[in-house]
């Protein structure tokens, strides 16, 4: 089983290859959106690359949940509800969501998804260490 | 009217690979201009012919009920010009696929040499149940009437 560390370079090296950034930019808390430039088809990139690196096969909606935002039960007024961070955190339990949850704006949503919380995915994919 | 940077898909295989052809023509405008006196195909078009020939290779995994469009050109590589006289070869391979896009890994060649070769993705945006995608309808069907295996009854790729 890989470690962390591994899976992390080669999760470095997936994100520098789909997003055209230097590697010294993909740190564990760097976000996939604010700070690494991100886009809607560079997550189907991300996920295509990542299947190939680790030989698995990634569910759509596995590491980058649909819906969400888009349900009145988990987002009200530019916010997620106390129902939809608990979906959030049900869905991504790999995810560090304690600062978002200060202030859980949709517009902060793309602080959760961070080359971390891949990290942390791959990990329970893999098995890792 | 749409433009066409193919004249004819000549070899498809059902979501795996796909090979068209391009005749470039004096006859065609924008050679006049670039440059004048030089003629040489705009790379920004062999662009456009290859997102084609791996967007129709895309389009194929649904029988082109699914909208293709390109989204990203991840790689995009020119060895040598072309010139009018020249015929290119465009040759795709869909390296990727998932639940809402592909990539497609493409060369072209003229003469068996390399010429120029692009990664591109694709974004599958779901058309009307059962009907040809619009991006597909009209003249870019036509490209395909003349390919080998193309089953005019259904509009696609019997394997």
């Amino acid at each position: 089983m890989p470690t962390k560390e591994a899976i992390f370079e080669t999760v470095k090296l997936c994100l520098v290859e789909a997003l055209s950034v230097d590697d010294d930019e993909v740190t564990l808390e760097a976000s996939l959106t604010r700070d690494l430039g991100a886009e809607s088809i560079d997550f189907l990139d991300i996920i295509f690359r990542l299947e190939k690196a680790f030989a698995i096969k990634i569910p759509r909606g596995d590491l980058f949940p649909e819906g969400l935002q888009t349900n009145p039960q988990f987002v009200q007024a530019g916010k997620l509800t106390p129902a939809g961070l608990a979906e959030l955190k049900k869905r991504l339990p790999y995810a560090d969501t304690t600062k978002f949850e200060k202030n859980p704006s949709v517009s902060n949503l793309g602080d959760i998804f961070t080359v971390g919380m891949i990290v942390g995915y791959i990990e329970t994919r893999v098995g890792g260490k | 009217m749409r433009w066409f940077w193919i004249d004819r898909v000549t070899y498809l295989e059902k979501g795996k690979k796909s090979r068209a052809i391009k005749n470039v023509s004096l006859a065609e405008e924008h050679l006049h201009d670039h440059f004048p006196g030089w003629p040489v195909m705009p790379q920004a078009l062999m662009i456009e012919g290859m997102a084609q020939t791996g967007g129709i290779l895309a389009g194929s995994v649904s029988n082109f009920t699914e909208n293709i469009v390109l989204a990203k050109v991840s790689k995009a590589s020119f060895h040598r010009h072309v010139h009018p006289g020249d015929q290119m070869v465009f040759e795709s391979e869909l390296v990727d696929s998932g639940p809402n896009g592909y990539r497609a890994e493409t060369r072209i060649t003229v003469d068996g040499v390399l010429t120029a070769e692009s990664s591109m993705m694709f974004a599958a945006v779901p058309g009307i149940s059962g009907e040809t995608a619009f991006v597909f309808k009209d003249n870019l069907m036509a490209l395909l009437r003349e390919c080998p295996g193309f089953d005019r009854s259904t509009n696609g790729f019997s394997q």
